[in-house]
């Protein structure tokens, strides 16, 4: 390192210019999102409702947790967190959460392993695999919603066809199969993102290793097993995280596809709702706060159990 | 052994085809439903039976479809212009420069990109009706900053550490400032970076819902998303189901030809904002 005649050093210099050249991103995320966090929070701890955001006063924590002892004797417990709505969302969203990156991990799995051969027509695969990932996700909530329409539904009908069923079902309607409904337009359109994520760990596995196992004459599903998998396993670790955190949030596909349905209702519809639609501003905040201390918890016991160097640093 | 080659063979083709008819058909019957009217939409038809565009002059004869159009691509536009504007200085600091912290920035960087946008939603909207921008276009362009900002940043810090050093070191020994750096050196190698991530972002932005819902009342300033998402007809009963079919295609023929066409590039931005590391 030269030093200059100002008297810094050049890396000095260089350290400060990367100053100036991150306050103005650091400032814009404070603005918008670590600012507003904190104001949600605050929130939750008083009775502030939609039509007069600056009357809410300070109540502590009953918004997650009241109790009154009535002269009668009687406890009576208040809050989110002894609201049955809101169990019934959590439920729902972890039991979404979970099924559906399941799913999405072994199909994703298995379209990547497709595309990983060589064969004819494979960009066309390629590209036919990405149109799910284009469309809005507004976009295929409806669309869906026509395809599994009670009455005209072509899902129905396919069905009925095949004789799986023997009468129409209202799909995004009826409490035994809304949830069935989101998972399934869920599990269309984000395999083929899981699979883009397992194609690129599989491109990294060395092709000698497939040739080696075909000349001893290995069992393909064996190779699969013992070599494929292992190598690709952080590739899939990541995928499926990335995954995880985006559906634990799920709220558009929900409140377009079945809504008002309580059986499909998740912690970021419920949140909402109470919010904007209830008036119980304060309320839907101390879900929201929840929601992002479950999701919070979640991602930190990963990158400290994963110790995962997502910063990329060891690289260097 | 010829037979079972053969039979595998099959067994591999039919699978594929199941992947694409699977992948394809939800649009591909969006399509024919598009261009069906009257009593056909209340007739399961699996090929097109009839060509009407009658369903596309209702969406684009209503005046708000085109006004959400031009909401979403004017709102989807700045956002972009404004996120990779940011992002570019910010990620050469973060990929070129080493200092203390940079670890724990990025790591800070990359929690706010999987943040669930409900738990800053209350605060957003104080925040938007202190500026009084509710309801405008300028609403979303500030929310939208929360996802975009720190995508750019993370994938464009991933591409410019990869560049050699070599050509930063040339400029160094010269006396070329940061900046002049910036401009003169990575701007130029990091035009194909900054396509992808700009398309990424645009998506994103695109097809975002929850606050484009939550900060707009009116018809007339809604995004494409929410004004598919409402689309309702002249009775509550009686869903339009041609003229969302229609709206949908319209929106969605775009993005699908703008993906396809960048196909290579979307796929290593896609992978390189989710594998590395």
């Amino acid at each position: 390192m030269t030093d200059k005649s100002d008297g810094l050093s050049l890396s000095q210099q260089r350290q400060r210019a990367a100053f100036w050249f991150l306050a103005p991103m650091l400032a814009a995320l404070f603005f918008v999102a670590a600012w507003p966090l904190i104001r949600t929070i605050w929130f939750s701890l008083t009775d502030t409702t939609l039509s007069d955001l600056y009357g809410g006063e300070w109540i502590g924590f009953d918004n997650y947790l009241s109790l009154r002892i009535l002269e009668s004797g009687r406890w009576i417990w208040r809050g989110t967190l002894v609201d049955p709505a809101w169990w019934n969302a959590v439920w729902n969203t972890v039991r979404f959460a979970f099924v559906s990156v399941f799913f999405e991990t072994i199909l994703g799995l298995i379209v990547a392993l497709v595309l990983n051969a060589e064969f004819k027509g494979r960009g066309f695969v390629r590209a036919a695999i990405l149109i799910p990932w284009a469309i809005p996700t507004i976009v295929s909530a409806k669309m869906w919603a026509w395809m599994l329409n009670d009455q005209f539904g072509i899902i129905n009908d396919i069905l009925l066809g095949l004789g799986l069923i023997d009468q129409k079902i209202a799909w995004t309607a009826s409490v035994d199969t809304a949830m069935t409904a989101v998972l399934i337009v869920d599990i269309w359109k984000t395999t083929p993102f899981m699979a883009l994520l397992i194609l690129a760990g599989l491109q990294m596995v060395p092709r000698d290793i497939y040739e080696a196992a075909r000349l001893d004459g290995v069992n393909p599903v064996k190779v699969f097993f013992k070599v494929t998998l292992p190598l690709i396993r952080p590739a899939l670790a990541v995928a499926i995280i990335f995954r995880m955190l985006d559906a634990l949030r799920i709220f558009d596909l929900v409140y377009v596809l079945t809504p008002n349905s309580a059986a499909a209702k998740t912690m970021s519809v419920i949140s909402r709702e109470n919010m904007i639609d209830f008036d119980k501003f304060a309320y839907g905040a101390a879900q929201s706060t929840l929601l992002f201390a479950i999701i919070a918890v979640f991602v930190s016991l990963y990158i400290w159990l994963g110790k995962v160097d997502l910063s990329g640093e060891s690289q260097k | 052994m010829t037979v079972q080659k053969v039979l595998s063979t099959l067994g591999f083709y039919a699978l594929v085809l199941v992947i694409v008819v699977f992948a394809v058909f939800p649009f591909y019957y969006a399509i024919v439903t598009s261009f069906a009217t009257g009593t056909e939409l209340f007739t399961v038809n699996y090929w097109p039976s009839s060509f009407s565009l009658a369903n596309y002059e209702t969406v684009l004869g209503g005046r708000n479809f085109l006004r959400s159009i031009a909401n979403s691509v004017f709102i989807a536009t700045t956002t972009v212009v404004f996120a990779l504007f940011l992002a570019v200085t910010a990620s050469y600091a973060l990929a070129r420069v080493r200092f203390r912290g940079r670890g724990l920035l990025l790591m800070m960087i990359l929690a706010v990109s999987m943040f669930p946008q409900i738990a800053v939603l209350a605060g957003l909207f104080e925040l938007v009706r202190f500026l009084g921008l509710f309801n405008t276009p300028y609403a979303m362009i500030l929310s939208y900053v929360i996802f975009t900002l720190p995508f750019t940043v993370w994938v464009l810090t991933t591409f410019m550490r990869d560049l050699p050093v070599e050509i930063e070191e040339a400029a160094i020994v010269d006396g070329a400032t940061p900046w002049v750096i910036i401009t003169r050196v990575f701007l130029p190698l990091l035009w194909p970076a900054l396509v992808t991530t700009g398309l990424l972002a645009f998506i994103g932005a695109w097809n975002e819902f929850l606050f484009a819902l939550t900060f707009t009342s009116s018809e007339t300033t809604r995004t494409v998303p929410v004004a598919i998402g409402l689309l309702s007809g002249a009775s509550q009963q009686e869903i339009p189901w041609g003229p969302i079919m229609a709206a949908s295609v319209i929106v969605t023929v775009p993005l699908i030809l703008l993906v396809l066409f960048f196909q290579r590039k979307i796929v290593a931005g896609l992978t390189a904002g989710g594998v590395k590391g």
